[in-house]
């Protein structure tokens, strides 16, 4: 006899395995005799292998079972912003979940970022959202004539603003905030992140217009320090030290 | 009618704002209580005497207990926000900064407790 190699699993072959995901939907328009606009704990099983993401298993939901079922996502990759959502009660990336890291063994529970109206399932109206952005003036401010060449920056200056330039709206942190779920008109988290990002930019000059709208009772001053933005964010931003580095800037006066 | 949706799981910053929160507004329910009564000892001393005589029962005594623990908690965790608010290192360090203060607040009703229930039950 000749020994041969038996070949056990196929190399590389992925592990796979059931799970289920119970998803929080609202439907406006009434479908199968719903009354419209009703919200309900919908329940679905599939099969996944150990690397795929939350997002996966809705696109198998989404594209196999349930076409009615509505997010939004666009890259896919943990870039674009588009899939925050709450999983298993946390603001998380769909795309930058791993399934096998939320024990699939219980169901995973997926609802949309609080404190913002929901639209259709896990898709909420991110209107007032982009207000508070807007509205802290994201753009490079200057006075006088532009340089014929590019506006010179040290290393140093800037890294002072280098984790705010990370932000891709996403929300995670704006509607994990406890503040801003009771109240719509604390500007959020991400817009003192977008300020932040130009006030402690040399290059820009109008930080103290931004720092005027942040000083604002609605502004800056709304913070309870919970943390939950900054163990929300998906680029890993230290968001409330930004929000840190505002108040003091406002309190001592000097950017 | 919507179905409950799940409790937001945030970390040890999320629990302390909430402490923070429910004994802010109980010590301002008891101020509010206090300068009432005695602002009654203007109005009628005999009113003023009987109001504070019920304080000594052991009902009251117990809700005392609850009191100090209540401004013994916000304290400590006031003081961890104010270093959270000036300093970078306490910022980074905050979920440090929450068990100092329940080891804070712990050492102080292991003092306080004992001594005052002594003199409430004890009859001392």
């Amino acid at each position: 006899m000749t020994a041969t190699a038996e070949a056990p699993a196929k190399a590389g072959a992925v592990p796979s395995m059931t799970v289920t995901l119970k998803i929080l939907r609202f439907d406006p328009d009434g479908l199968d005799g719903r009354e419209p606009g009703s919200e309900y704990w919908e329940e679905f099983t599939v099969e996944a292998h150990a690397t795929d993401r939350v997002l996966d298993a809705l696109h198998k939901i989404k594209w196999d079972i349930d076409g009615t079922l509505a997010f939004r996502r666009s890259c896919a990759h943990g870039v674009c912003g588009s899939d925050a959502m709450r999983i298993n009660a946390r603001n998380r990336l769909a795309c930058k979940t791993l399934l096998k890291d939320l024990n699939p063994a219980r169901p995973i529970t997926v609802e949309p970022i609080k404190g913002l109206p929901v639209e259709k399932d896990l898709i909420v109206d991110m209107e007032p959202f982009f207000a508070s952005y807007r509205e802290i003036m994201p753009f490079l401010m200057t006075s006088g004539p532009t340089p014929e060449r590019e506006r010179l920056q040290s290393p140093e200056d800037r890294a002072k603003f280098d984790d705010t330039t990370k932000c891709i709206l996403c929300a995670a942190c704006t509607t994990s905030c406890p503040v801003f779920w009771t109240d719509g008109q604390y500007f959020g988290p991400q817009a003192i992140v977008g300020a932040h990002r130009f006030i402690f930019d040399s290059r820009d000059e109008g930080e103290w217009d931004r720092l005027e709208i942040l000083n604002d009772k609605a502004g800056v001053w709304k913070c309870r320090t919970a943390f939950n933005c900054t163990e929300a964010c998906p680029r890993g931003i230290e968001v409330t030290k930004a929000i840190s580095e505002v108040k003091r800037a406002l309190t001592t006066g000097t950017v | 009618m919507s179905p409950a949706t799940t409790l937001y799981r945030g970390h040890e910053g999320m629990w302390m704002w909430v402490v923070h929160r429910t004994t802010g507004i109980a010590i301002f329910f008891f101020l509010l209580v206090h300068v009432l009564d005695t602002a009654l000892v203007r109005v009628s001393p005999e009113a003023y005497n009987e109001v504070i005589g019920s304080y000594k029962t052991p009902l009251y005594a117990i809700i005392e207990a609850g009191l100090v623990a209540a401004i013994a908690l916000h304290a400590f965790n006031g003081l961890r926000v104010i270093a959270v608010d000036r300093s970078t290192w306490a910022l980074r360090h905050q979920r440090q900064l929450v068990w100092a203060v329940w080891i804070g607040f712990a050492i102080l009703m292991l003092g306080f407790l004992p001594r005052h229930l002594m003199h409430a039950f004890g009859g001392a």
